[in-house]
């Protein structure tokens, strides 16, 4: 009888956060569907008492459903038979429950049957899911490629497309890796032609590493233009099972999230239809389609931190050793003061990074309805910024946590956390790839070094600064103030060079000294909250500052020769 | 026959039984029922299930709670709304207090006479009281044929329904005319989950007695436009019933005595940790019901 929402009032403090007021304002325009939909909201605090309510039932699903199921799964996994995927029992009971609960469309307008939930609220049903069943997240999460189908189809699609996700829960993959292009998509080879007698795209060849691979809706990255190589030859379709005209040949065999199938596909002149403008796939629908991605893996990581915490929390409590719990060991509740902290601070940076994209992706969709007012297109420029900092930043930071919070977690089971008895070894191996997929934490600081380079990070900083704290964390404003110098400082002595491959070696530090300041207030803005949360800012800030100034020093103390010591390794 | 069917559902709002702590059992013997929740009694929710399903079946059918309780049973009809039903009744009078299981198939039955379904789902029994007699109580008081144990209610062989009923040594399947109650058991299809849209359209739905006692109704508007927001009540003199044979002066049950149960050390037994012990266990536990 556990419910994932109702024991965790952090959702709750992110539901009433100030900005909600407006995102919600904006996404239901004036609430202008209460007329037309027996569910859809009168006002403000009836579309907040909605998600509520939303957000309980798939509480109750992921505490009484899918976290049950977790173990089954990661053991069973997914099969290929006669070329398609069957999911793990416990996958099909989960997918069947969501369906029957209508979540699936949770944020898709109502006019597809969606539930036109803000996006804070996907992102936490993903928190929460991911909680219950890392792998399973991935399935349920796969909704993005409904939401840049929303973004970017043609009418005609959406109403096929939009609804079938709706209405049938049908899930969905993105087909972008293959066997040559995994990190680097635009050496994507796989081909779409036009054919003229069946007036339809046709697709042929391989993708490989697809999550969900046969997911009854697949947008596949194709060469649409002949003898290109580059991004520009490339564009974006959507493919329906229906036609049968893919094979999975196979699944890939996982260290963890072994429920998510990982497929192996084969297209035979495959029907589909072109989403958006041709040649546009890659620059601007992929890119898209990753940043949503990137979000989703920051709340896959963040429910996987809350995950293992919980599990460490608990078998602290229980555990005796020495006549007492193991709790009681500074050794043991330093670990877990650190693992809740990080884990809070993972929950902040992904709920304000998610309201920044909310705000931006809103105002655009707005922008095809009606002309924006001057103010409103400076917001949007104003957030899609941020959003465009902000989603790296929190892909790399939350997923970088979430696998020290799995290891510290483990750490404190001992013994017992190696064994296949406790879920944490699940966690632990699940907790691996969140800094892999969907762009390394190494792509990550490539995609976030040019918000540090020109001072998105800076200014965003600088007006946290100026904020005013609860007098409980006062005294934090002055170290944080402290590291911000130092901070920009390292920025400066870097980009003094002028040598972009220096900037590169500096480029992880200098994106994480970033994380660290801008996690650290965000904390702190919390404090007033909470008593936990204060605790939380208290200790990140203390951390961030010994971390900050360990970068400071490195870097302070470099110079581009000293990146010869390394480059000598080619040799090696 | 494929004729829409007017289906009700007896549900029993009851103290969850199931996980039950030290102060579940005030001094005197009776269920403390302040600490424990109150819950949708598990196999109406089972036989909810049948009945939602034979709408799906059987368009243009109709499916109905009727519930009879305190002022706070108005969550069943909510919780049935939620799952896809398409209104209920929350029969309501101080004078139905203290109802056995004779006294309360009466009030049903005068109810049911009103609302006149084509058929009558219940759940085979209330974790309160595992009495298992409402249900064919009712049938009784309203001469019409019941069958007990149902698993699944197949659906219509001529103007027959065909039921699967699971029986200790095995399943039978009979079939019967309409009207009829049928009872079911727990090991039928658990209920659907709560609909999210359905949640959002019915979330403010509200008996008189509740909108009454809110501090102030914030929509009040939206319940004179949305007729479906309001939860019926009916009293002993909306469904015609007599007073002798309700409540306590109905009731021929009288609770003699109530004894806890306390295990004594003599019916402990001792297992090792050898693979025999643990098998032999294991067996047991089955033959006695608590295991599988």
């Amino acid at each position: 009888m556990a419910n994932f929402f109702l024991d965790n009032k952090d959702f709750l403090y992110h539901l009433s956060h100030p900005l909600m007021k407006k995102i919600v304002e904006m996404r239901e325009r004036g609430f202008a569907d209460k007329d037309k939909y027996d569910y859809a909201p009168i006002d403000h605090e009836d579309a907040i008492e909605n998600y509520k309510q939303v957000l309980t039932i798939l509480g109750e699903i992921c505490g009484d459903i899918i976290a049950l199921n977790a173990e089954s799964v990661d053991h069973e996994g997914p099969k290929v038979v006669n070329d398609r995927v069957v999911y793990a029992a416990g996958t099909q009971e989960n997918h069947d429950a969501l369906a029957k609960a209508g979540l699936y469309g949770i944020s898709l307008p109502r006019q597809y049957g969606g539930l036109n939930c803000p996006l804070t609220c996907f992102v936490m049903s993903n928190e929460m899911v991911s909680r219950a069943d890392v792998g399973f997240e991935n399935i349920w999460g796969l909704q993005d490629c409904a939401e840049t189908l929303n973004e970017f189809a043609s009418e005609e699609i959406k109403q096929e497309y939009l609804t079938k996700v709706c209405m049938e829960a049908a899930t969905c993959a993105m087909d972008l890796t293959e066997p040559d292009a995994g990190s680097d998509l635009q050496a994507v080879m796989l081909k779409a032609h036009w054919d003229e007698e069946q007036q339809t795209w046709l697709l042929n060849g391989v993708k490989r590493f697809i999550t969900n691979g046969d997911g009854e809706i697949s947008l596949v990255l194709a060469r649409s233009e002949e003898g290109t190589t580059d991004a520009r030859g490339l564009s974006m379709f959507v493919y329906d099972k229906k036609h049968s005209a893919t094979k999975v040949r196979r699944i890939e065999n996982k260290m963890g999230i072994k429920g998510s199938p990982t497929c192996e596909l084969v297209f035979t002149n495959a029907p589909a239809k072109l989403v958006g403008d041709r040649k546009m796939g890659l620059i601007k629908y992929v890119m898209a389609l990753m940043n949503a991605a990137r979000l989703g893996i920051g709340a896959q990581s963040t429910g996987l931190s809350e995950a293992a915490y919980r599990e460490a929390l608990k078998y602290a409590n229980e555990r005796k050793q020495f006549g007492k719990a193991i709790i009681e060991f500074p050794a043991v509740y330093e670990l877990l003061a650190n693992m809740r902290a990080k884990l809070h601070a993972s929950r902040a940076m992904l709920y304000e990074t998610t309201r920044f994209v909310e705000i931006y992706k809103t105002y655009e969709a707005i922008a095809k309805e009606r002309k924006l007012e001057p103010e409103e297109r400076a917001e949007l420029k104003a957030y899609s910024k941020l959003a465009d900092g902000f989603t790296p930043l929190l892909k790399l930071m939350t997923s970088e946590y979430c696998n020290q919070v799995a290891y510290d977690s483990l750490q404190i089971h001992g013994g017992s956390g190696y064994m296949k008895d406790y879920p944490i070894e699940r966690l632990y191996r699940d907790a691996r790839i969140t800094n892999i997929y969907e762009g390394t934490t190494q792509l990550q600081v490539v995609a976030a070094i040019r918000h540090v380079t020109t001072g998105t990070f800076l200014a965003k900083m600088k007006e946290y600064e100026a904020m005013e704290y609860c007098p409980e964390v006062s005294h934090l404003q002055k170290l944080q103030s402290e590291i911000i110098e130092k901070y920009s400082k390292a920025v400066e002595a870097v980009a003094s060079k002028n040598d972009n491959e220096y900037i590169d070696f500096h480029a992880r530090r200098l994106v994480e000294m970033a994380g660290h300041i801008i996690l650290g207030y965000l904390l702190m803005i919390q404090a007033a909250e909470d008593d936990n949360y204060r605790l939380s800012a208290e200790i990140y800030v203390k951390t961030s500052v010994a971390e900050v100034e360990k970068s400071y020093k490195y870097i302070m103390d470099s110079d581009p020769e000293d990146m010869d010591a390394f480059k000598m390794i080619k040799n090696a | 026959m494929n004729k829409p069917l007017k289906i009700v559902v007896l549900a029993k709002q009851v103290p969850d039984t199931r996980n039950v702590g030290k102060d579940a059992m005030k001094a005197d013997g009776t269920v403390n029922r302040a600490v424990l929740p109150a819950i949708f009694n598990p196999e109406d929710l089972n036989a909810l299930e049948q009945a939602l399903r034979l709408k799906d079946k059987i368009q243009g059918s109709t499916v109905h709670i009727l519930t009879m309780g305190p002022y706070r049973a108005a969550d069943i009809i909510r919780e049935g709304l939620f799952r896809g039903t398409d209104g209920g009744i929350l029969l309501t009078d101080r004078k139905f207090a203290g109802s056995d299981t004779l006294a309360t198939s009466y009030a049903l039955s005068c109810a049911l006479k009103k609302m006149n379904p084509d058929l009558i789902i219940a759940g085979r029994q209330a974790i309160d009281g595992d009495t298992a007699q409402v249900g064919p109580q009712v049938a009784e008081k309203l001469n019409i044929p019941q069958v007990t144990y149902a698993e699944e209610i197949i659906g219509f062989e001529g103007d027959k329904l065909i039921i699967k009923r699971r029986l200790d040594r095995g399943v039978e399947t009979v079939s019967s005319p309409v009207p009829m109650v049928v009872t079911v058991n727990g090991s039928a299809p658990e209920c659907r989950p709560k609909h999210a849209k359905l949640v959002m359209k019915y979330k403010h739905a509200k008996t008189i007695f509740e909108v009454q006692n809110l501090e102030e109704d914030y929509y009040m508007e939206l319940r004179k436009s949305r007729e479906y927001l309001t939860i019926p009540e009916w009293g002993v003199a909306d469904v015609d019933a007599e007073d002798p044979q309700l409540g306590l002066t109905g009731s021929p049950t009288k609770v003699k005595k109530i004894e806890n149960v306390v295990f004594q050390a003599k019916e402990a037994k001792r297992f090792t940790s050898a693979e025999e012990d643990i098998n032999g266990l294991i067996k047991e536990l089955i033959a006695s019901h608590i295991l599988g």
